[in-house]
């Protein structure tokens, strides 16, 4: 279970750029959930993922993990719970480094690195099989350089990655928006069936209102840096793109003008 | 023509400038980290390591604390950098400028010869070998010895852990990677390295001297990318052999220009013949390519 509470932060604060990214987001997300979220910018999406994985400080506020407060705790402290897949699909591997070493820096996530060589023969079958699963034929290719892939392949792999190792909370930053519609299927598709799979909680920022209401079993949205409004169950089945248009306009007594909301 | 010494001196001192190499990959290539700090830590390792043994200590016990005190030199500049946020360039420009008071307190004076003292060399004399032969044995040696661990090390976990936090620092801490002591730890390494190189220098040279450590970073870059022209670094094995080799190509050109009478080189242009070539080395691929596209996009 991963439970923020009441989490405020500023950027830039006492300059003339001073933006409240959140200011008192709350939100508790139970063991095997899907939750997506969406906003529209500048409503504090990525801010919050950020402010979970560790990347930016809290100026107040509380995040549990499983017990554990990580709210001081640096990335990669928290690592061992929180499994995260970039937005850029260069961001999540090394493309320097080839596929195996890789994953085999992702299969120590969170753990002691010692002086063993890395790269072992008894990762091989696993990494072979979990490639494999992707059917991108890259299962042949394991000591290729990762820069060698395609941005579609990379971000394929990266997700990989996340779910190589157990973790508390998966985290998914708009992982499909930097890839053609083909691609992004594709890597969406791959998500639900890890997630499904693997049992995982995973947290999910889409532009996509119509992706939002399509996977996940929960759906957040975000505005101002905070909650607007939360639903799940029943409530949400069924419920279409313009119904959560109504929805946030009944909430917030606004307009939706952020076209790509509506259009992705 | 060269001479045999004067041959079998520039591959010496190649091997010495391969050391260094070794420690200017790990910061310039693997962590990406520009670190100046081998200025100093290359007098630093020689000034300990022939205090040490005009004190009457073994030679190897010196050279080890020259290993040491390079590797503090080294840690002091990423911790400038990682804690106080300093700029890594100028943390490096800092500690080299610091270690230049240092090197003349440790000495307590300009320099220290060693002419007459016990060095790591001294027992291998002794062999059945010609005079100008003996250190670079003994220097292949230890460079092989370097070559393997900085290998095994680069393949290991917190070794790969260290290449990527250079190449990819973000996604680095998302997998658990404390990037900042990543840093600490590959430039102490680089830098003990350097201290190596330096002991070593003063005891093959006879002398410690607090200005031979300038310019060693422009002939270690040199020696790098030579090395990465002559053999491509695709694998990290393949990149150390082309720092050792890099650095005795550079050694042996020196050597020829200097030697060439036509050219009318003398020893105090060295710097600036390393600075052009380094300078190409550095320049050349880039020009080549553009060549090469202008000239397919006019047949095009």
């Amino acid at each position: 279970m991963i439970s923020a509470s009441d989490l405020r932060l500023t950027f830039g604060k006492g300059t003339p750029l001073e933006n409240p990214a959140l200011r008192g987001m709350s939100l508790t997300v139970n063991q095997g959930e899907f939750v997506t979220v969406i906003g529209s910018n500048g409503a504090g999406k990525s801010t919050f993922l950020n402010a979970l994985s560790g990347e930016v400080m809290v100026d107040s506020g509380e995040i549990i993990v499983d017990n554990v407060d990580v709210t001081r705790l640096p990335t990669h402290k928290r690592a061992g719970m929180v499994a995260r897949v970039f937005q850029d699909p260069l961001a999540g591997t090394c493309e320097a480094l080839s596929i195996e070493e890789n994953l085999s820096l992702a299969i120590k996530r969170g753990q002691r690195r010692g002086l063993t060589a890395a790269v072992k023969k008894q990762y091989m079958e696993q990494f072979r099989d979990s490639l494999s699963s992707l059917k991108l034929g890259l299962e042949s290719r394991l000591g290729d350089k990762m820069g060698l892939l395609s941005g579609g392949q990379r971000q394929a792999v990266s997700l990989l990655m996340a779910s190589l190792t157990p973790s508390s909370i998966l985290l998914l930053d708009e992982h499909t928006a930097a890839l053609d519609p083909k691609t992004a299927a594709f890597v969406l598709e791959l998500t639900t069936k890890i997630i499904d799979e693997q049992k995982l909680t995973a947290l999910m920022v889409t532009h996509s209102m119509k992706q939002a209401l399509e996977v996940g079993t929960r759906t957040v949205m975000l505005h101002q840096g905070q909650v607007v409004f939360d639903i799940q169950g029943k409530e949400r089945e069924g419920l279409e793109v313009k119904d959560l248009l109504g929805l946030f306009e009944k909430q917030r007594g606004l307009e939706v003008d952020d076209d790509s909301l509506l259009l992705g | 023509m060269l001479s045999e010494i004067a041959l079998y001196g520039a591959i010496e001192t190649g091997l010495i400038y391969g050391l260094v190499a070794f420690g200017i990959y790990i910061s310039f290539r693997v962590l990406d980290f520009p670190d100046l700090t081998v200025d100093g830590s290359f007098p630093l390792g020689a000034a300990v390591a022939a205090m040490l043994i005009i004190n009457g200590w073994n030679p190897w016990l010196a050279t080890g604390a020259a290993v040491l005190a390079g590797m503090a030199a080294g840690a002091v500049t990423a911790l400038l950098n990682v804690k106080l946020k300093i700029l890594n360039l100028l943390a490096s420009i800092l500690t080299m400028i610091a270690l230049y008071s240092i090197n003349l307190r440790i000495m307590g004076r300009p320099n220290v010869a060693l002419l007459s003292e016990e060095t790591v060399l001294t027992p291998w004399y002794d062999l059945d070998l010609a005079f100008h032969q003996v250190p670079v044995l003994l220097f292949i040696i230890v460079v092989m010895i370097c070559l393997v661990l900085m290998w095994r090390f680069m393949k290991s976990e917190t070794g790969l852990a260290m290449r990527a936090t250079g190449a990819n620092a973000r996604m680095a801490r998302a997998q658990g990677i404390a990037t900042g002591a990543m840093i600490v730890l590959g430039i102490a390494i680089s830098n003990g390295l350097v201290g190596l190189a330096g002991a070593l220098f003063a005891q093959s040279q006879g002398a410690a001297d607090v200005t031979m450590g300038v310019g060693v970073i422009i002939i270690g870059l040199a020696s790098l990318i030579g090395g990465e022209a002559v053999i491509t670094p695709s694998s990290v094995l393949r990149a150390l052999f082309a720092c050792v080799i890099g650095a005795i190509v550079y050694r042996l050109a020196i050597a020829f220009a200097l030697n060439a009478d036509v050219l009318g080189l003398q020893a105090q242009d060295l710097n600036l013949i390393t600075a052009i070539l380094v300078t190409l080395a550095i320049v050349l691929p880039g020009v080549r390519s553009s060549v090469a596209s202008k000239f397919t996009r006019n047949k095009a």
